[in-house]
C-alpha cells in the first residue's frame, strides 16, 4: 500500500530554517519588553535551615532596585505533587532554595542587590542520600511527608493511577526460574539535559488577579494550567510561547522561575524578566531523578523472565512536581521492554535536601531500565544467553499487553518490531561480533572492545488530549490553531504538513498561530514522543472538519452532492464532472471564514520502540571509555520528515543519555549539599572531534494511528542506551562494571589496577 | 554556586574614552561610559552585541567561554564574544549571524543555505556560534577534510545532536566554495 504523498515522507526545509541560520529566530533569552526590569535570585548557602531573620533594607536603597520579595512578602502559591512546596517559605530546603528575590533596572544592579540582604538562618542538619532520608531521626523536610516518603500517585492519570507493578505471582514465578539473581543498581548521577538556553520567563502581572507570561518549552498551554492551580486557581494566567533553546523535557517544569518573575512583577507593576544563568541552570534547576533499586529476576532457560521483583528507590530532591508521573511512566515502560506474568516492583519516592528532580527525555523508564536491564544481564550470564535474542523475544508483542499509567491494562495493537531488531543486528553485525558474556569483541593491545545492546519503548505516543482548529480563508490559505512552540524537533512543520496533505494545498499556503494560550484551544504539548500521534491528529481532524465544511458550502453553488466534490490547490470541482468548479473564494464569499476542529483522545495501545547497538572500546592502561558505534534501530509506522527524524535519532548521544554511561553527571558535595560542576567546563559534553559512528535503521510498517499511519520516537532515542554501555564495556574488560558513568577511575578499580579510595566528593 | 559575590557595579569610567568598530561593515563609535547606551569597561563584546546593539542573533549560553554559541568572527578569526571585553575591540573588524548573508541581495551564505538543506539544527539555540566557527574555519581552510570540519567546530556545544548533519553541511558549502 504504497501512497503517493506530496509532502508526508519527504524532505521539506523546516518552516523556521532560514530565520535560524541568519539569527533572526527570537528565544525567550532575545526578548525585551517596555520597562522591563530584571529579577535575580538570592539563594541558600545551607542544604537545610529557617530563616531568622532578612534585612532587605540596603538592598533597596541601591539605585535601581524596585523591589526586594522574601518569604514574608508573598501569597501561597504552591506547587509540587501534592501541592505541599510553597513558593518561598520560611525554611530553606536545599543549597540553592529561593531566599530573596530582586527586581531593578539591569542585572547587573540587580545581581548588587542580591549581595546587599543580610540574611541570618538558623541551620538544621540535612540529608542528601535516599537511604539515611528513610531512616528514623533523618531530618525531615516538610511535616506533610512523615519520613521523608512523598505520597504517591498521580491523580490526573485517573482513579486507578499506577503507583507500583503488582501481578500474578512473583513466588510461583521463581519456583519456574532456571536461575535467579540478584543485587542492588543505582542510576544516580544525576545528570542535567542542560538546554543551551537556560530556563527563564518573563511576566507582566495586571492587577488585581491577571498574569501574562512570556515562557519558554514545549507546552506553554500547559503552564497557564499549571500556573493556575499553584497560584491558588485565583489568578486568570494568560502563557506564550516562543522559540525554545532546547528543553529535552525539562524545561516544561519551569513553574519556580515562572512564579518568580509573576511575583517581581506584582510587586513593581512592571514586566519583570528572569532568566537563569547556566551555573544556576546547573545548580538550581531540574535534572534526572537518581534511582536505586534492590531487586531479584527470575529467567528460564530460554530467557523467558518469570518474575521481577523489587523496591525502587527514587531520590526527588526536595519536592516532586512530576516524579510520581514518571514512576507511572517507568513502571509501564518496564512492562513493555520485559514481558513477564509475575511482578512485584514498589517504587518508594524520597525527598532529601537537594536540588529537585524533574523531567528529562526517558521520563522514568530510562531511570528503572538502567537499573534492571544489569540485573537481567546477570541472570542472561548465567544462562549463557545472547543478549539481543532475550531482549527481542521479551519485548512486547502484538496480542500482548501492559498496565499503562492509568492503572488499566491495554492489548498492544502496533507492529511486531522482531523485524526491525533483525536488522538492527544484521546491519551492525551482532551476531558475529558477540562472543559471549564478559568476552571482548576485538583485542588490540592495552585496548579491548565490546558490543553491549539495549531494548526501549513508550506508550506515551497517544498520551493525553490534544485539539486543534484549523481556519480555511477565502484566498486559498488556512492557518493551523494549535498551541506549540518550536523546541528543536521540527514538529511544527510537521504538522503543517500534515495541514497541507489533508487539504492538499501547498505547504507554503498553511501558517501556525501564535503559541498563545488565549487564542488556541486545549494542547499537552510534544511531550515524549506523543506529537506525531495525538497532535497530528487533532490537526489532521481539524483540517478534514474544515474541508467537509467548505464542500458543504460549495455543494449548492455547484450543484452537486458535497460526496462528488473534492478540492485541490484551493479549487473545488465535481469528481464527476471535473469542469464544475469553482475556487474557494467563491465558494466562501466575500465575508467568511470556516473552521474546522479536531481533539485526540488519549489511547495507550501502542508503544514505540528503540533498540540501541552500542560498541566501545577501553584502554585498559588509562580508563578511558570510548565510543566507536552507535546503531539505532527502530520502526515508525511512517516517516514524516527524514531529516527530523535523523537529528532525533542522533540524539542518542544528547541531553542526558548515552554519556550518563560515560562521564556525565552532576556531582553533588554529600557533606554540605552543595554541587561542584555547574559550569559547563567540569560538567562534561561530548564534542565534535568526539563523535563514534552513528547509523540507523528505521523501518515503515504501517499502523493504524492517523491517517498517515505514523507515530513518534523520538523522546526515547537516548534510553536504551546507557545500559548497553554497561555491557559493552563490561565485555570489554572482562569483569562486570554497574556504576554509571564509568569514569576511568571505576575501569581501573574494576581492573585492580587501583584501590577503593573513592574520588573525592561523589559519596 | 549560591551565595555570589556580585562584580560591583562600576560607578564612573576610568576615563573617558571612545572606541570604533565596525560591525557587520558599519562602523559604530561607542564612547566608554556608565550610561545605558555606552560601553562599560566591564562588558563583554556579546553583552554589547546584544544588549546595547541589539544584534541578537549572537546567543549567550554558558557566559564563561565552554559553550561556543557566542562566537563571532574578529579579523577574520573565530572569537568568544563571552570572553571578549568590548573596550579591546577599538579598530577590530567584526562579524556576526546577521553580517553572513548578502546584505542587498538577501543570499545566504553558502554554509547558512547548506544548513537548510540538511537541516543542521534542531532547537537552533547553538547553530549561529556553529556557522560562524565553520565560516572562519572555511576562510582560513577552505577544502577540510571531515576530521578537519570536526576539530574546528570541537569547542561549539549542541545538545540536540545536529553534529553529524552539521559535519555534512559543512562538508556541502566547501565543496560549493571550492
Amino acid at each position: 500500500m504504497k501512497e503517493d504523498y506530496r509532502y508526508i515522507g519527504k524532505v521539506s526545509p523546516r518552516r523556521d530554517a532560514r530565520d535560524i541560520v541568519t539569527g533572526k529566530t527570537t528565544f525567550l533569552t532575545d526578548r525585551k519588553m517596555l520597562d522591563m526590569l530584571y529579577g535575580k535570585v538570592l539563594r541558600s548557602p545551607h542544604a537545610h535551615a529557617i530563616i531568622k531573620k532578612v534585612d532587605k533594607s540596603k538592598a533597596l536603597a541601591l539605585k535601581g532596585v524596585k523591589a526586594v520579595v522574601t518569604w514574608e512578602d508573598v501569597p501561597d502559591w504552591r506547587g509540587g505533587t501534592p501541592r505541599y512546596t510553597r513558593i518561598m517559605d520560611r525554611k530553606v530546603r536545599w543549597v540553592g532554595d529561593a531566599v530573596a528575590l530582586v527586581a531593578a533596572t539591569s542585572e547587573q544592579i540587580a545581581e548588587e542587590a542580591l549581595s546587599l540582604i543580610d540574611v541570618e538562618y538558623e541551620v538544621l542538619p540535612a540529608v542528601l542520600d535516599m537511604e539515611e532520608a528513610l531512616k528514623s531521626g533523618a531530618p525531615q523536610l516538610y511535616d506533610e511527608f512523615p519520613g521523608n516518603v512523598v505520597t504517591p500517585g498521580v491523580p490526573f492519570f485517573g482513579p486507578k493511577n499506577l503507583e507500583e507493578v503488582v501481578m500474578g505471582d512473583v513466588k510461583k514465578g521463581f519456583a519456574e526460574a532456571d536461575v535467579i539473581t540478584e543485587g542492588t543498581f543505582g542510576y544516580e548521577g544525576f545528570p542535567n539535559p542542560i538546554p543551551p538556553e537556560s530556563p527563564g520567563a518573563i511576566a507582566m502581572w495586571e492587577e488585581p488577579n491577571k498574569v501574562h507570561l512570556l515562557v519558554s518549552n514545549q507546552s506553554p498551554y500547559m503552564d497557564k494550567i499549571l500556573l493556575w492551580h499553584i497560584m491558588g486557581r485565583k489568578v486568570d494566567v494568560r502563557t506564550c510561547g516562543g522559540p525554545v533553546g532546547g528543553s529535552y523535557g525539562s524545561k516544561q517544569m519551569s513553574w519556580v522561575t515562572q512564579c518568580h518573575a509573576a511575583l517581581l512583577s506584582k510587586a513593581t507593576g512592571k514586566p519583570v524578566k528572569l532568566c537563569m544563568t547556566k551555573e544556576e541552570h546547573l545548580a538550581a534547576f531540574v535534572t534526572r531523578p537518581p534511582s536505586r533499586m534492590k531487586a531479584k529476576v527470575g529467567m528460564k532457560k530460554d530467557g523467558t523472565v518469570t518474575a521481577v521483583q523489587g523496591k525502587w528507590l527514587i531520590d526527588t530532591g526536595y519536592y516532586s512536581m512530576t516524579t510520581q508521573s514518571q514512576i507511572a511512566v517507568g513502571c509501564g515502560e518496564v512492562q513493555i521492554a520485559v514481558q513477564c506474568p509475575n511482578w512485584d516492583l514498589r517504587p518508594t519516592i524520597v525527598c532529601t535536601n537537594r536540588s529537585a528532580s524533574g523531567i528529562v527525555r526517558g521520563f522514568g523508564g530510562q531511570e528503572l531500565k538502567c537499573c534492571l536491564l544489569p540485573l537481567i544481564s546477570l541472570a542472561m550470564e548465567k544462562l549463557n544467553l545472547d543478549p539481543f535474542e532475550v531482549l527481542k523475544k521479551n519485548f512486547v508483542k502484538p496480542g500482548q499487553g501492559y498496565i499503562w499509567r492509568d492503572g488499566i491494562w491495554y492489548t498492544y495493537r502496533g507492529a511486531d518490531y522482531s523485524k526491525a531488531m533483525n536488522e538492527g543486528a544484521r546491519v551492525f553485525n551482532w551476531k558475529a561480533k558477540w562472543k559471549g558474556w564478559l568476552k571482548p569483541s576485538a583485542v588490540n593491545g592495552p585496548k579491548r572492545r565490546g558490543i553491549g545492546v539495549g531494548a526501549h519503548g513508550n506508550a506515551d505516543i497517544g498520551e493525553d488530549a490534544s485539539e486543534a482548529h484549523v481556519r480555511l480563508f477565502r484566498d486559498g490559505t488556512a492557518m493551523l490553531f494549535s498551541c506549540l512552540s518550536e523546541h528543536g524537533t521540527g514538529q511544527t512543520t510537521n504538522f503543517l504538513k500534515m495541514v497541507a496533505e489533508t487539504l492538499k494545498l501547498p505547504l507554503e499556503r498553511i501558517s501556525l498561530s501564535a503559541p498563545d494560550s488565549a487564542i488556541n484551544p486545549y494542547e499537552f504539548g510534544p511531550a515524549g514522543s506523543r506529537g506525531t500521534y495525538t497532535i497530528g491528529s487533532a490537526a489532521i481532524r481539524a483540517a478534514e472538519d474544515a474541508r467537509k465544511k467548505l464542500l458543504e458550502l460549495a455543494a449548492p453553488k455547484l450543484n452537486a452532492d458535497p460526496a462528488d466534490l473534492e478540492q485541490v490547490d484551493g479549487l473545488i470541482f465535481s469528481k464527476s464532472n471535473p469542469e464544475k468548479k469553482i475556487p474557494w473564494l467563491a465558494a466562501m464569499g466575500p465575508d467568511r471564514t470556516i473552521t474546522g476542529y479536531g481533539r485526540f483522545e488519549p489511547d495507550y495501545s501502542f508503544t514505540n520502540f528503540m533498540m540501541c547497538f552500542v560498541e566501545v572500546e577501553v584502554d585498559t592502561e588509562t580508563g578511558k571509555v570510548s565510543l566507536i558505534r552507535v546503531l539505532n534501530a527502530t520502526d515508525v509506522g511512517k516517516i514524516i520528515d527524514p531529516q527530523g527524524l535523523e537529528g532525533q535519532l542522533n540524539a542518542s548521544l544528547g541531553s542526558a543519555g548515552i554519556d550518563t554511561a560515560i562521564f556525565e553527571e552532576t556531582i553533588l558535595d554529600r557533606s554540605t549539599g552543595r554541587i561542584l560542576n555547574s559550569n559547563m567546563i567540569d560538567y562534561k559534553w561530548r564534542t565534535f572531534s568526539e563523535l563514534p559512528i552513528m547509523d540507523r535503521v528505521t523501518l515503515e510498517t504501517p499502523v493504524d494511528t492517523h491517517r498517515f499511519h505514523a507515530f513518534g520516537v523520538g523522546e526515547i532515542a537516548p534510553s536504551p542506551g546507557p545500559s548497553a554501555v554497561l555491557m559493552a564495556v563490561s565485555n570489554a574488560i572482562g569483569t562486570w562494571i554497574h556504576e554509571y558513568p564509568i569514569t576511568p577511575d571505576k575501569v581501573l578499580k574494576a581492573l585492580g589496577k587501583i584501590g577503593d579510595a573513592h574520588k573525592g566528593g561523589s559519596k | 554556586m549560591a551565595v555570589k559575590t556580585a562584580k560591583p557595579v562600576r560607578k564612573k569610567a576610568i576615563e573617558t574614552r571612545s572606541i570604533s568598530l565596525t560591525i557587520n561593515g558599519r562602523v559604530y563609535e561607542m564612547e566608554v561610559g556608565s550610561k545605558p547606551d555606552q560601553v562599560e569597561p566591564s562588558h563583554t563584546l556579546a553583552h554589547t552585541l546584544r544588549e546595547t546593539l541589539g544584534l541578537i542573533g549572537t546567543k549567550v549560553s554558558c557566559d564563561h567561554g565552554a559553550c561556543g554559541c557566542c562566537t563571532v568572527l574578529m579579523d577574520g578569526k573565530a572569537v568568544l564574544s563571552c570572553m571578549t571585553l568590548t573596550v579591546e575591540c577599538d579598530g577590530k573588524n567584526v562579524i556576526t549571524i546577521e553580517g553572513l548573508a548578502d546584505p542587498k541581495s538577501g543570499k545566504l551564505d553558502p554554509i547558512q543555505q547548506a544548513f537548510i538543506d540538511e537541516t543542521a539544527f534542531q532547537c537552533g539555540y547553538c547553530t549561529p556560534g556553529i556557522i560562524m566557527s565553520a565560516k572562519a574555519l572555511l576562510m582560513e581552510n577552505p577544502s577540510p577534510t571531515e576530521d578537519e570540519v570536526k576539530e574546528g567546530l570541537s569547542g561549539n556545544f549542541c545538545r540536540c545532536i545536529s553534529h553529524y548533519q552539521v559535519v555534512k553541511a559543512v562538508m556541502a558549502a566547501s565543496t560549493q566554495e571550492r
